[in-house]
């Protein structure tokens, strides 16, 4: 965009603001901050800029800037800024944030939010006469793109702001906005692109993100740092000297917790599941003498429970909200004093990103209480916060992009207008997550958007798309596009229910998984309460207030994370290490040191294994330290090599250090049983049975048109004739395993096995490197895991052993005997 | 996230056999179900399979979702092998064995073909079905409304005031068994002795829950179900199931 009425050079001191803004700055008191400044810089220069900062700051405002002095010095009509965040919730509150400084300002730039949420009629409005600025989520987007106008209303496109981009990146709703923001770079050529994101592990990859060549080093990014690392006042708090041997839950501590909530203006308090909430958030008020204003945040309350918290929150009204994820992202509150993490961190980048909550500026340093849940988990915090000093981060590298994501797309785009394909594959590899993509991948992914790419022909009388003599496609019917636009999206998101009190108010949403395990009579916690499981009426969950103290069914476990390589590197290097022990809390000291004199601690490159007999069993310990999922996978295939050797397993249970297998033989030739082609042929054969690829292809066929979304309320109708996409897998793994979709499923389940990849770093890595230790009893160290027996949930895999226990047990109990009898035959 | 591997336990009085199949009685003849869904009556060289829904993946596809076209092929399959096992002389398809009266023109010579040397080789009925009121002749075989035989009676769709001995598809019956804090959902047989309710066999079928009230009000009281599993059949009381009524996508 050319600007020809400003050339004048300006006051360095506030860069080259027009006087509107600079006056602005002035009356609230504020300089601009050397970021803010590079960021105009950036846009003055028509360039694209990658603002990488903490949490806070100014960054959203820095993002706006550029765009808002274009405004002013060149009013124009129509679409000129696009933002797009994550959140709905962040999309709303960034609006609010921007119509202040908008009017103080004097500005008569018209600003507004499209979202699911808003009305027919506006969003009419919004397509024919657009407002300057554009508050939206990257499914909004795809939706707006898809429209036969869409060339018309982003013509006069001059900024796209991606919002927490370092959130959206790694995963398939970046994929769909890359795809989305290389569409509107052929619609807008000289729109310039703004990134907002966090500090994180891999830049490159956001800035290939941000850039219009899809790669790193592309020379259209500038890349701006914003302040230095958050400068954190951690440490670890234990509760008392009763520091637990296991458990997750860090409710041990609540007074502790309590204190120091009491002692600071506001806290935050972090959890790491939406049942530990619940926990965490009941147990402080049992204490709660004080009657401090204490509240509950999590991603299953009601929107409006939800939104009130905020609200509540940001004038300052509350003293701490117990919370999940669901405020990871930068909502903006006011003044927090303090942050407390309880349960482990799992990660230092999740830690960072938690801490900066607290004092939400560059320039005083967030105060953070790190509670540990158990022994383990003070070595996990320890970890941390050695990485947070060291300013070494971790977390997911974004993946190449999925075939889904891509299939949706093509189809958006046909929905708008016909397109040539050797135009939107090259426009396409512009976007980083499909820059690697070949030719016969595009080809083969439109080819199943326009019949369904069947190596058996049989539907090229029911294409989707239409080609014409041009060699452009566009969509066959309405009606195709009709479909698209019901079904647009990368989440699909488990079911949920809503719950209900009886002839009450609503509560929130459940995942039905959990509902299912549930019978009439049982009590769980939800929304801060004790509630009694009544029923199912349609598709709500009716509850009753519970009695007692306990309830009888534990809360969902939804959002547990694996404890990332580089913590788990930093837990094995402390164990190793004991001249720190010493900086440990006595308990942990204590534990180590017994551990050492009963057994070894696991060294950092070699896999300690413990085989103890107790009661009728034997145990086998393994301290492999790669994470539950990995954990868990390699439980499976051990039980099974171990019944092959004959030696009767009957179970096993990971956590996120160790895994436990008993047995009634003592298990022998470790070697043999932890050799490395375990993953070969024993994992591809329990991978092709296991739900996991059944769950990724549901996602994968939703996300790419196979299947279309459920609607809520569409199960109602008495006779169930939804197909199913289990069985859809079933034939088409049998009758055609290369299919497009079943590739795409395989890639997906790969990256999402990162675990897998982690269990195959360790079998490799710990070949020859095996420390077997017999033993007569447990070790310390193996107690927290033996712990967990019994009061962790069965895993699956097992499905036929289950059926066949359920089914004698009830015979047993219910019937005594044969069935048949017992029938009125 | 304890993985039990206990050992394959005996099953002391639940009589199946090493193919997995659990026989019953119903109006006095001894029926024999089979784990694949289909039904077996010794006694008269039977075979009963319900709701095939051929052809029902070209039926969304030509209404622009392109489901596999491979539904048809592996429901005959299926049905082939589980005839080849049993060696009936008489099979009766219980009712919406085709998706739709347009199957025909959207099946594949090579399915034709092979249906028509099925309906060839045996006393083929087609009891007639909501999708499927008049299969077309060109499939062989003959179709009927419904047909009584000896004890049983045959028809599509169940009829609440039936009496003993009613075998009938439709409903697609589905269960959710609870395994310790954990549950499996399946297809199955329904039944309280006095009727059965079969499975569908076709390939692409979803399901109705067996706790759904179009189906409680036709087994009120006590009934029992045989849940598909894996490689066998098995059984389960009503008072061992999970009411649900949403399935997932």
């Amino acid at each position: 965009m050319t600007t020809p009425a400003r050339s004048l050079p300006r006051d360095r001191a506030s860069g080259s603001l027009p006087d509107k803004v600079t006056q602005w700055f002035a009356r609230k008191g504020w300089r601009p901050h050397q970021h803010q400044l590079q960021m105009v810089e950036a846009a003055r220069q028509g360039r694209s800029a990658l603002l990488i900062a903490p949490t806070g700051g100014g960054k959203t405002l820095g993002g706006f800037l550029g765009s808002l002095i274009e405004l002013v010095e060149t009013p124009a009509r129509g679409l000129h800024t696009l933002y797009i965040s994550p959140l709905k919730a962040l999309a709303v509150d960034v609006h609010r944030n921007l119509l202040e400084p908008l009017s103080e300002m004097g500005l008569e730039i018209m600003a507004e939010t499209r979202t699911g949420d808003t009305p027919q009629s506006k969003r009419q409005r919004q397509r024919k006469s657009p407002p300057n600025i554009l508050l939206t989520t990257p499914e909004s987007l795809a939706l707006l793109l898809s429209y036969a106008d869409a060339g018309k209303m982003f013509r006069s496109l001059r900024c796209v702001v991606i919002d927490e981009l370092h959130a959206m990146a790694p995963n398939k709703r970046g994929e769909l906005l890359s795809l989305g923001l290389s569409r509107l770079a052929a619609l807008a050529p000289e729109a310039r692109r703004v990134g907002l994101s966090a500090t994180v592990a891999y830049p490159d990859e956001m800035e290939a993100f941000l850039s219009k060549t899809g790669r790193a080093g592309g020379g259209d990014v500038t890349r701006i740092e914003g302040g230095g690392a958050v400068e954190a006042k951690a440490r670890i708090l234990i509760g008392g000297d009763r520091l637990p041997w296991s458990g997750h839950m860090g409710t041990y501590a609540v007074n502790e917790i309590y204190a120091a909530i009491r002692a600071h203006g506001t806290t935050l308090v972090f959890v790491n599941t939406r049942a530990q909430a619940e926990l965490v958030f009941q147990a402080l008020w049992r204490i709660n003498e004080d009657n401090l204003e204490i509240a509950l945040h999590h991603g299953s309350l009601a929107a409006e429970q939800r939104r009130k918290v905020e609200a509540v929150m940001s004038k300052g009204g509350l003293r701490a909200v117990v919370a999940t994820s669901s405020l990871d992202l930068g909502i903006d509150w006011a003044a927090v004093d303090l942050v407390v993490q309880v349960g482990a961190p799992k990660g230092s980048s999740r830690l960072l990103q938690r801490i900066g909550r607290a004092n939400h500026r560059l320039d005083v340093p967030s105060k953070a209480l790190l509670v540990p849940a158990n022994r383990f988990e003070v070595l996990e915090c320890q970890a941390a916060l050695s990485a947070l000093r060291a300013g070494q981060l971790d977390g997911d590298a974004p993946n190449p992009g999925g075939l889904d994501v891509l299939a949706q797309h093509i189809l958006g785009t046909a929905c708008s207008a016909p397109f040539h394909p050797d135009a939107l594959y090259r426009e396409v590899v512009r976007a980083a997550p499909y820059r690697d993509l070949t030719r016969e991948e595009f080809d083969s992914v439109l080819e199943f958007v326009a019949t369904g790419g069947y190596a058996l022909r049989a539907y090229d009388r029911f294409n989707r798309l239409e080609r014409f003599a041009d060699g452009t496609l566009a969509v066959a019917s309405p009606a195709v596009a009709r479909s698209y636009r019901m079904n647009v999206g990368t989440i699909v998101e488990a079911v949920t229910l809503k719950v209900r009190m009886k002839r009450g108010r609503f509560l929130g949403e459940i995942e039905e998984y959990f509902v299912q395990g549930l019978i009439p009579g049982d009590t769980f916690i939800f929304s801060g309460q004790l509630l009694r499981y009544e029923g199912l009426r349609e598709t709500v969950v009716e509850v009753s207030p519970g009695q007692g103290e306990d309830p009888q069914v534990p809360a969902y476990a939804g959002g547990r994370l694996p404890l990332t390589t580089h913590l788990a590197d930093g837990v094995r290097a402390l164990l190793e290490a004991d001249e720190l022990w010493p900086t440990l809390p006595a308990p942990v000291e204590e534990w180590l040191r017994v551990q050492q004199w009963r057994s070894v601690l696991p060294k950092r490159d070699r896999l300690l294994v413990e085989i103890f007999p107790r009661g009728e069993r034997y145990y086998m310990v393994a301290y492999c330290f790669e994470g539950r999922n990995a954990h868990q996978t390699l439980g499976m295939l051990l039980t099974k090599r171990m019944e092959r050797a004959g030696l009767d397993p009957l179970g096993f249970v990971a956590t996120d250090y160790v895994i436990a297998v008993w047995s009634l033989q003592p298990a022998r030739d470790i070697e043999t049983l932890f050799d490395q082609d375990m993953l070969g042929d024993d994992l591809e054969a329990w991978m092709a049975e296991s739900s996991l690829l059944k769950r990724t292809f549901r996602n994968v066929a939703v996300i790419a048109g196979l299947i279309e979304r459920k609607l809520p309320g569409h199960e109602k109708t008495g006779r169930q004739v939804t197909f199913n996409a289990d069985l859809i897998y079933d034939v088409l793994r049998k009758h055609e395993p290369d299919h497009i979709l079943l590739r795409a499923t395989r890639a997906d389940a790969a990256r999402g096995l990162t675990d897998i990849r982690r269990l195959g770093e360790l079998l490799v890595r710990v070949q020859g490197k095996i420390d077997v230790r017999i033993l007569d009893r447990v070790s310390p160290l193996a107690v927290p895991v033996l712990l967990e027996i019994g009061r962790e949930s069965v895993h699956g895999g097992a499905l036929t052993t289950l059926l066949e226990e359920a089914e004698s047990d009830l015979i047993a109990e219910a019937m005594g005997g044969d069935m048949q009898g017992a029938l009125p035959l | 996230m304890v993985a039990l591997l206990l050992p394959r336990l005996d099953r002391n009085g639940t009589p199946f056999d090493s193919t997995g199949m659990i026989d019953f009685t119903l109006n006095g003849a001894t029926l024999l179900a089979d784990p694949s869904g289909a039904l077996f009556w010794p006694e008269r060289r039977m075979l009963v399979v319900s709701d095939l829904h051929f052809e029902k993946g070209s039926a969304f596809a030509a209404r622009g979702v392109p489901l596999p076209p491979y539904d048809t092929a592996a429901s005959l399959g299926r049905l082939e092998a589980v005839i080849a096992r049993h060696r009936p002389e008489t099979v009766i398809c219980l009712g919406d064995s085709f998706h739709d009266q347009g199957a025909p023109e959207r099946a594949s010579a090579d399915a034709l073909t092979r249906v028509r040397a099925l309906t060839a080789r045996h006393d083929w009925i087609w009891i007639a079905g909501n999708h499927d009121p008049e299969p077309d002749p060109v499939w062989g075989g003959r179709t009927l409304p419904q047909t009584v035989l000896g004890p049983l009676v045959f028809r599509h769709e169940a009829v609440e005031t039936a009496g003993a001995g009613e075998i009938s598809g439709h409903y697609h019956p589905k269960a959710r068994v609870r395994l310790r804090g954990r549950s499996a959902s399946g297809q199955c047989f329904v039944t309280d002795g006095n009727r059965l309710m079969m499975p569908s066999f076709g390939a692409f079928t979803g399901g109705l829950d067996v706790t759904s009230p179009e189906i409680r009000r036709l087994f009120p009281r006590r009934f029992e179900i045989l849940f598909l599993g894996p490689d066998r059949l098995y059984r389960f009381p009503n008072s061992a199931l999970l009411p649900s009524r949403v399935l997932a996508v």
